[in-house]
């Protein structure tokens, strides 16, 4: 007959044992996730800027200073343009610091849209800077930054 | 399509030469493909790769005035804002396609009047 000592000893090896399959597996989300690393501003910059070299103007970028979820936050882009056939905003990319996946939303817009303006809605995963960048139509490159507390991530790793 | 799963709004008068807001809401998941179900699998990541908005006018071809290529950092249920400046009166075309291939579209006629 099993000792009461015996099966506290089985049961627990049983439970670590569970314990340690689960952990396994969060671990590996985590790093399929890659989220947590905050990039630097060249980082951030570097894919979209194509050669250009990027300056802070012209772009006014609006989003709330507290996030209270991650899931969504209101965003909008303004950028100082004419909008005309010679100097217009072609696209303009919006780049998270933390997200998973790096890249947010490209719109396009050009001098039929009369004010280079945007807005959506964004799910970021935790705390992080907020990087909007417009490309004008002559080659230039401008941006503006924001820096967002977000009290609830948007990557919850399955729970 | 039976069910209509996108809204498209803009000012009750729009006068021509004037820049007004367009108003987009589509109804999707926007999964990211970094959740899980009820039994622990994952949900594979589907989100709108494209929605753009065309300009449909008589006898005139079509023209691009808006495209968004989304990813998974937009919330679900995508809310899209932008301004155009009103020419003539026509109708205005929204299609998306998302990561499961579904597409969608909702046609609207744009009344301009005249300044």
């Amino acid at each position: 007959m099993m000792q009461r000592r015996q099966w506290l000893h089985a049961s627990a090896a049983l439970g670590c044992g569970a314990l340690g399959l689960s952990g396994g597996q969060t671990s590996a989300w985590a790093q399929g996730m890659v989220s947590g690393r905050l990039r630097s501003l060249s980082d951030m910059l570097a894919p979209w800027s194509q050669g250009a070299p990027p300056v802070r103007q012209a772009v006014h970028l609006q989003l709330p200073v507290l996030a209270d979820n991650g899931h969504l936050v209101p965003l909008s882009v303004r950028v100082d343009s004419p909008m005309t056939e010679a100097d217009h905003v072609q696209e303009i990319v919006l780049v998270s610091q933390r997200n998973p996946v790096e890249r947010m939303a490209t719109f396009h817009v050009g001098p039929w849209s009369g004010r280079a303006e945007v807005s959506t809605r964004i799910r970021l995963a935790g705390s992080q800077m907020v990087l909007a960048l417009a490309r004008m139509s002559d080659g230039r490159c401008c941006y503006d930054l924001a820096d967002v507390i977000a009290t609830e991530s948007a990557c919850v790793d399955g729970s | 399509m039976a069910l209509n799963l996108a809204r498209m709004s803009w000012p009750d008068r729009v006068v021509a030469g004037e820049v007004f807001m367009v108003r987009i809401l589509v109804q999707h998941p926007m999964e990211t493909g970094y959740l899980q179900d009820n039994e622990g699998r994952t949900v594979p990541r589907n989100v709108i790769q494209t929605l753009t908005c065309h300009w449909v006018g008589e006898g005139m071809p079509l023209k691009e005035v808006f495209r968004v290529e989304p990813s998974s950092g937009i919330s679900a249920n995508p809310l899209f804002e932008f301004y155009l400046r009103a020419t003539r009166s026509g109708e205005l075309w929204l299609r998306w396609i998302d990561d499961a291939g579904q597409m969608g579209q909702l046609r609207q006629v744009l009344t301009v009047h005249g300044a």
